[in-house]
């Protein structure tokens, strides 16, 4: 099969071949139960963690393998590859331990990354509220110093691993009245006093995934628990999403790359009119649309990925762009990828409705494409500005 | 604990096809694999040393290309492997093998158990474990899913058969066979396939071994294959209509009719 030639290095090319062969043997024999069940998928994770995969997103003197970006996202679009519920959990872990790794102090390094890089603990990252998704400076959570301790009150929604991660990092406002830097970043232990879960989000995709809310309830934690300094909550959000959106599109590849691949076999297969439906240019110019514009996807994650690894420090707006274009690319090919299966596609017995309902959610987290739009459009003028 | 674990490389079964006019093997196009049972023997053995500590070394004979399957098995988590490879093996049925794995054997030394899969998805005999067993003069066990050491260095493992489970005690040293399905056999590791690739796998000769030439290969095969072919799949079919009770002695009639 003619494929482009994307100069993956050795490690890359390993990494590629095991995460693919977790997708065929592991997750996709299972994806259609855990998805109906709305099961978490553990024994994946077991499998993932006896692979040495969740020690790829942490730093070798942590426990963990120390891979880029660009690793990672090679890593992310396999597994995709196979359901993204399943991925979104693995790749929530690395989300919440970014704040971390971006700003943890030396302790804080040592005492929380390498369970995370063994897979023996989950991560989670808690920004999005009841009143603030977009709009992130609408959060209401609160954290008030209390001579050793930091108290913190409020909720956060829809946070995925909620329950099932040991470890959160949460953003909480400590100076109502200071607008951007009126937010810090906290470290908050599953089994903290005052810090609870509530009940399991039923969900139109993304279904193997936990998400939860999470209740804060005069919560006391450990001074020694903020992340970074006091007012960098937002910032350190902002760095921790910038960092992790390529990865985002990658798994929008995988997704677009599964969804293709049931689609061609599909046409080539199905006879009507006494030919091969692949026969028709209808259908022929669908499937070229969707194997070009994947191609276009992965070439643009591929590209910010190495970008960030070379050690671009402004990757706000790159990476907003490597999500967006992928996600809104894996919307349509999924959506068309059931229009070519027709009725069989809109039937559980097959597995693009799911790859379908699972797609849209990757428009939605880790910042809508709206917003990612705002970012970029906002960027450019910026970026304009200074010319 | 040493631990040997004898895999096999076998041609993928679902990239295999026959040349129904010659009646051979298309070898064109067929993808190598590690016999699926195999798998399960060298999950059972890292799981073995992973609980009492030791070392696993893959053993495997066949041909250069065999070494990706040793590979395969430290990504797998062996600790190590020895490919036995020599023209002179070629042709070489299960009682040859059994002499070239049990001289292999000899050669390494000390070992406390042998872990076959219970047999090969390509022969199908599930001959080479026990005539293994038989040329080390020890105790072999086969169709087993469960494996542990007790504290005495015996060996307790469970058999399981089709009118039961046994459970079992013998001494070390033992060839144990594993049955499909006994363990969930690990996929991979990054930092194994890290190991895997810059691994040193020895490859073993008929001198290496001090195998005598009268045993093995073709002259060593007392079993020689006259002719193969591949069945036809015949089949016709009828459908038959009506009420359940109708097509229920309609169905009854025609296997009376057949002889049923």
């Amino acid at each position: 099969m003619a494929s482009v030639n994307y100069f993956l290095t050795e490690e890359q090319q390993m990494i590629k071949e095991l995460a693919r062969q977790i997708a065929r043997e592991k997750i996709i024999p299972q994806r259609a139960e855990l998805d109906e069940k709305e099961e978490f998928p553990w024994s994946i994770m077991k499998d993932l963690a006896q692979a040495d995969l969740f020690g790829l997103f942490v730093p070798e003197e942590y426990g963990g393998l120390g891979g880029g970006c660009m690793d990672i996202c090679v890593a992310l679009e396999e597994l995709a590859y196979g359901c993204i519920a399943v991925t979104t959990t693995y790749a929530a872990s690395a989300l919440g331990s970014y704040p971390i790794q971006l700003f943890g102090t030396e302790e804080q390094k040592k005492k929380y990354l390498p369970p995370i890089a063994t897979g023996e603990k989950f991560a989670a990252f808690g920004l999005t509220e009841v009143n603030a998704g977009s709009d992130a400076a609408a959060i209401q959570t609160t954290a008030v110093e209390d001579g050793d301790y930091w108290v913190l009150n409020g909720s956060k929604q829809w946070i995925t691993t909620g329950g099932e991660a040991e470890i959160y990092t949460i953003i909480a406002l400590t100076d109502k009245h200071k607008g951007p830097r009126g937010a810090s970043a906290f470290i908050v232990e599953k089994g903290d006093p005052g810090f609870t879960f509530g009940k399991k989000e039923r969900k139109m995709g993304l279904r193997a995934s936990t998400t939860r809310e999470l209740f804060f309830t005069d919560c006391r934690i450990p001074k020694d628990r903020l992340l970074g300094r006091r007012g960098l909550g937002f910032i350190i959000a902002m760095k921790t999403l910038d960092l992790a959106r390529p990865g985002i599109g990658a798994m929008g590849v995988g997704l677009s790359q599964a969804a293709l691949d049931e689609a061609v076999n599909h046409a080539r297969k199905r006879i009507q009119f006494g030919a091969p439906i692949i026969s028709f240019q209808a259908i022929q110019h669908m499937l070229a649309n969707m194997a070009t514009e994947i191609e276009a996807s992965r070439a643009l994650v591929y590209a910010v990925a190495r970008t960030i690894d070379a050690g671009e420090k402004d990757i706000q707006k790159l990476s907003a762009m490597a999500k967006l274009f992928p996600t809104d690319v894996a919307m349509k090919v999924t959506t068309d990828a059931v229009q070519i299966l027709g009725g069989y596609g809109y039937m559980k017995d097959y597995p693009v409705e799911k790859m379908m309902r699972d797609a849209k959610v990757l428009q939605i987290y880790e910042g809508t494409n709206q917003i990612l739009r705002n970012v970029i459009g906002q960027s450019l003028n910026k970026e304009y500005s200074k010319r | 604990m040493e631990i040997i674990c004898c895999i096999k490389q076998v041609p993928a079964t679902d990239t295999v096809r026959f040349d129904p006019e010659k009646g051979t093997l298309i070898r064109e196009g067929i993808v190598a694999e590690i016999n699926p049972y195999d798998l399960f023997a060298l999950e059972a053995a890292v799981q073995l040393r992973e609980s009492y500590g030791g070392r696993v070394t893959v053993l495997s004979m066949g041909p250069p290309q065999a070494e990706e399957a040793i590979r395969e098995a430290i990504s797998r988590g062996a600790d190590g492997g020895i490919l036995l490879s020599d023209r002179a093996f070629a042709g070489s049925d299960t009682l040859a093998t059994s002499y070239i794995l049990k001289k292999a054997i000899e050669k390494i030394g000390s070992w406390d158990v042998v872990l076959c899969g219970k047999q090969t998805t390509d022969g199908d005999t599930a001959q080479v474990g026990p005539g293994l067993a038989a040329r080390l003069g020890c105790t072999c066990i086969t169709c087993v899913e469960a494996i542990e050491r007790m504290e005495d260095g015996r060996f307790r493992v469970r058999r399981r058969l089709e009118e039961g489970t046994y459970t079992l005690e013998a001494d070390s040293p033992l060839v144990i066979t594993i049955e499909m399905g006994a363990n969930s056999p690990r996929v991979p590791s990054l930092k194994g396939k890290m190991r895997a690739k810059k691994a040193e796998i020895p490859i073993f000769t008929k001198e290496d071994i001090g195998a005598e030439d009268e045993m093995i290969g073709l002259a060593g095969s007392p079993t020689s294959v006259d002719s193969t072919y591949v069945p036809e799949f015949k089949g016709t079919h009828e459908m038959i209509q009506g009420t359940p009770a109708e097509q229920v002695d309609a169905l009854l009639k025609i296997f009376r009719e057949a002889g049923v």
